[in-house]
């Protein structure tokens, strides 16, 4: 007698019901949609859905759907048609600076799977097309630009102290000054030591002069690496959000190197040139004697003045004399004004705009001082880059201030921290290069999803034949072990948000032929008892043991080569590694207890079985 | 339907110096192959740009190559890929990195401007010379790591002469089919890293069933000598082993004809996998294991050691 326990068939359900819950989502049409997102990478309005709507519903554009979450508006159409359509509405109606609108693709999934999480698989960039790049970000210069900041530091301090110096020199992550005067060296050291509180400072007295030498902390590299990664990456979000890239993927990879993924792009050297883009930043005095709306609207600007305008679109008009620019800024970071508890920004300046920072501030107590931010920024309809300038905050000078000072005046804690982003990104992101791109055309991604998919549904039916035809009852059983082992795949592939490309469909398909290796193990161990002379259910009995550890034993083993190729391989190898991982895991189940829950549920009963159809 | 109405009885390890023979040649052809013409690496490990197109009617190559060279490209390799419309260009890395980002958009418009036919781009990669080295590192290290993870459980779970016999089977399997490659100028890219490496795990696989079997036998059969243990085990799994190397063949064949022309070396690199791993797991594994002195003995002296640990205690 052949049975198994009731709680195995409840699991074999369980799993099964599960595995269709999961898959069926990759079953659903995809309809064309366009995302609405804030082009700051910010939260977006609150009523923003609302004008979406009414905009398509003044030019007679009707959509499946509109939904909406914090960071995107999603619009969902019936045909390409609608959603070109709306595309060109919405640009025209919505501020370009403001929000951007991307083409996408959404699949209709009835809210019931919402709500459990079940998702389609996410399909590649071989497969849906796109552009990938591998961007390296130069370490090396980021630590010499920080090495001469420093130098230049120490040359202002001593200049302010009235300290007479030789030479100031970098040599390698050692800052160097030598002072005419050792009588000057316990100053000179209080001094730089005050404001260099980082660097490990050490000191020799040489007789004729003396030396002071600051050594670069692994600390202090660091966490220089780390916030200009921090900044390239923002830097990179800002820029590709601008350009209206649907579900764009910017993640570190490693210490030093920047993955970007971006589905749909066909025209990599258009992206490059924004990514390329540079930032920066200066601060500036507002002119307080003309009235800038006035300047505006007449176009008759004073010679010393520049009309600019804010974020808002309000008019400003500012010096032309710079007081500080955007290299001459060393940090910046978002926190809280302790007095007040409004946000606000610290911003770090270098040695000579300190000074000139000081110098000016102490002129003008009571008066205002703007923050313009430029960027070079791509225009789509000239194609051509365009200085764009915006003045991101406009703040009364309380008191007069150097080194470090304090920007507030801004909304929120978000928009703080954004802008210190900026002004980081601006002023200091390390230069980046790309080391490697691939792009997938449309029409290939397409040829790739048919070609996948035929060749997975041939190679798969085919066995299906092949067993059938071989093992008789036996093998249709197999067949439903593997059909399942399909489906629990796919369910697996989709819960876990892996990314389907074209080896991970060869892996399925290799799947595929290697998860009927279990059952043929099995079956060909039953025929070898039967052969053997033994009763047809003993014969089943002793062939799923004696197989079993043979089974066991050939999986882990395939299974070492998968992990290891999962651990060590990178790009169309580990799509490989994931499919073929979680297939030998799923056949498992499937070609073992799935098929002996189905044969003892066909035959396991019969006290009187003669015969098996193997 | 059977392969094998009744039990075969084939004296695999009678033949093993015939098999020795078809090893050596194997690897002598590989192995020179390796080493005269060597791999044609693919543009992952060198480096460089590719860029594929495809024209609404089909280009003649000397043309495009001409439009390439006019534009300055000597160096271009250009070949049909899959199709006789579709053309793949490559060329190598440059020097000065910042030609890289405009050279794709290059190559593109002076493939437009000499031909009637519309042009499409496909496929477009760039991959920098630092890329393909680590590539490489990483390709070897992984195939390392495999190896090494095997022999160790091979070790745990049977014996030391197995997981050699084993480790022998692999590293023939890798070299025949890496002269293969080499022999038929298969463009060597990461997807046939990835294929060599399925196909490790694959024909260990194979491999690990027949010592499993013989490990079974050499408990069971209490008399037989160990080359007559060995031969009946391989009898025994001889459906088993073409069952299932068929039934993989066939949607390996799926791929490799309807897959289309990127999954192509991928798929060649399995079928020759497939085919030399079920020979190797017949023949080069056991031979390995039977000439390296495995012997009933070593397989039944963990148990025995057990028995008298437990028995130990008693008085």
């Amino acid at each position: 007698m052949n049975r198994y326990p009731l709680w195995k068939y409840v699991l074999i359900g369980v799993v099964v019901l599960f595995g269709a819950l999961y898959s069926v989502p990759n079953l659903f049409d995809v309809s064309p949609s366009l995302q609405v997102s804030s082009s700051r990478g910010l939260d977006i309005d609150v009523n923003l859905e609302e004008r979406v709507s009414n905009i398509l519903r003044q030019e007679n554009i009707t959509s499946k759907a509109v939904i909406s979450d914090t960071t995107k508006v999603l619009v969902k159409f019936d045909d390409g048609e609608a959603q070109e359509r709306a595309q060109s509405a919405l640009e025209a109606a919505l501020d370009a600076q403001q929000n951007t609108v991307a083409l996408t693709s959404t699949a209709d999934i009835p809210g019931f799977f919402q709500a459990i999480n079940a998702a389609p698989m996410v399909l590649g960039l071989d497969l849906r097309g796109g552009v990938h790049f591998l961007m390296e970000v130069d370490m090396a210069t980021a630590e010499r630009q920080q090495q001469d900041s420093i130098v230049d530091d120490f040359r202002s301090i001593l200049r302010d102290e009235r300290i007479r110096y030789q030479s100031v020199v970098a040599n390698g992550r050692t800052i160097t000054a030598v002072l005419r005067n050792p009588d000057d060296l316990a100053e000179a050291v209080n001094a730089i030591r005050q404001q260099n509180q980082d660097l490990s400072i050490t000191t020799e007295n040489r007789g004729a002069d003396a030396v002071i030498r600051g050594a670069i902390t692994d600390q202090m590299v660091q966490t220089l690496r780390q916030t200009a990664m921090e900044q390239n990456l923002t830097t990179l979000r800002n820029r590709i959000n601008q350009t209206g890239v649907a579900e764009p993927s910017i993640q570190q990879q490693g210490e030093d190197r920047i993955v970007i993924q971006l589905p749909g792009v066909d025209n990599p050297d258009e992206i490059k040139q924004r990514i390329n883009a540079t930032a920066t930043l200066e601060y500036r005095a507002v002119d307080m004697e003309n009235d800038a709306i006035a300047a505006a609207n007449s176009g008759r600007i004073p010679p010393t003045s520049r009309l600019y305008f804010q974020r808002d679109g309000t008019p400003v008009l500012l010096e032309k004399r710079l007081i500080v620019s955007g290299k001459q800024l060393i940090g910046a970071s978002a926190g809280f004004d302790p007095q007040n508890g409004s946000p606000m920004v610290r911003v770090t300046l270098d040695g000579s705009g300190a000074n000139r920072m000081f110098d000016f501030t102490v002129e003008n107590v009571n008066k205002l001082m703007a923050v313009v931010y430029i960027e070079d920024r791509y225009d789509p309809d000239t194609e051509r880059f365009r200085k764009y300038e915006e003045v991101i905050s406009v703040a009364n000078i309380l008191e007069p201030f150097g080194k470090t000072f304090q920007t507030t005046g801004l909304d929120s804690f978000q928009e703080a921290s954004n802008l210190a982003l900026f002004l980081r990104a601006g002023a200091l992101a390390a230069p980046m290069r790309i080391i490697e791109e691939r792009t997938v055309g449309p029409s290939l991604g397409q040829d790739n999803i048919d070609r996948g998919f035929r060749s997975v549904m041939i190679g798969f039916v085919v066995v299906l034949i092949f067993m059938a035809l071989y093992y008789r009852v036996f093998g249709l059983i197999a067949n439903v072990a593997l059909f399942l082992n399909l489906v629990l795949l796919v369910a697996a592939l989709s819960m876990f948000g892996a990314t389907l490309t074209l080896p991970g469909i060869a892996g399925i398909v290799l799947t595929v032929g290697m998860a009927v290796d279990a059952n043929v193990l099995i079956f060909e161990r039953i025929r070898e008892e039967l052969r053997n002379g033994n009763s047809p259910q003993n014969s089943i009995r002793s062939g799923y043991d004696k197989a079993l550890s043979t089974i066991a034993d050939a999986n882990i083993t395939t299974l070492i080569a998968a992990l290891a190729l999962l651990v060590f391989g990178s790009g169309p190898i580990r799509g490989f590694a994931v499919t073929l991982s979680i297939g030998i895991v799923t056949s498992m189940f499937t070609a073992i207890m799935v098929t002996r829950a189905l044969v003892n549920w066909i035959y396991g009963r019969k006290a009187k079985l003669k015969a098996l159809a193997i | 339907m059977e392969l094998f109405r009744k039990q075969t009885n084939i004296d695999f390890m009678g033949k093993r110096r015939l098999a020795l023979i078809v090893s050596a040649v194997l690897l002598l052809i590989g192995i020179g192959s390796l080493v005269t013409r060597g791999l044609n690496f693919g543009l992952d490990f060198t480096g460089g740009t590719l860029i594929e197109v495809s024209y609404s009617e089909a280009p003649v190559l000397a043309d495009v190559r001409q439009a390439l060279a006019d534009a300055g490209f000597d160096d271009a390799v250009v070949q049909t890929f899959g199709a006789e419309n579709d053309i793949v260009v490559r060329l190598a890395p440059r020097n000065a990195e910042e030609s890289a980002d405009q050279l794709s958009s290059d190559v593109t418009s002076a493939l437009r401007q000499n031909t009637t036919s519309e042009v499409t781009l496909r496929r477009q990669e760039f991959v920098g010379p630092q890329i393909g080295r680590e590539l490489a590192e990483k390709g070897g290290m992984a195939m390392l790591v495999v190896l090494l993870g095997i022999l160790a459980y091979v070790s745990l779970r049977f014996q030391w002469r197995f997981s050699l016999g084993a480790v022998a089977a692999l590293v023939h399997d890798i070299l025949v089919t890496f002269g293969i490659i080499s022999l038929m100028q298969i463009s060597f890219d990461l997807t046939v890293v990835a294929a060599l490496l399925a196909m490790i795990g694959y024909s260990l696989n194979d491999t690990i069933v027949v010592f499993d079997r013989i490990r079974e036998n050499f408990r069971s059969l209490r008399k037989a000598e160990a080359e007559q243990v060995i031969n009946t085990s391989v009898n025994q799994t001889l459906s088993r082993t073409l069952m299932t190397s068929g039934t993989t063949l066939l949607v390996l064949l799926a791929l490799f004809y309807f897959g289309g022309e990127i999954i192509h070396a991928f798929a060649f690199t399995l079928i020759i996998g497939v085919l030399v791993g079920t020979y190797s797991s017949i023949y080069v594994a056991s031979t390995a294991a039977l000439s390296l002195g495995v012997s009933r003995e070593d397989l039944l002296e963990q148990k025995v050691q057990k028995e008298g640990a437990h028995l130990d205690p008693l008085p």
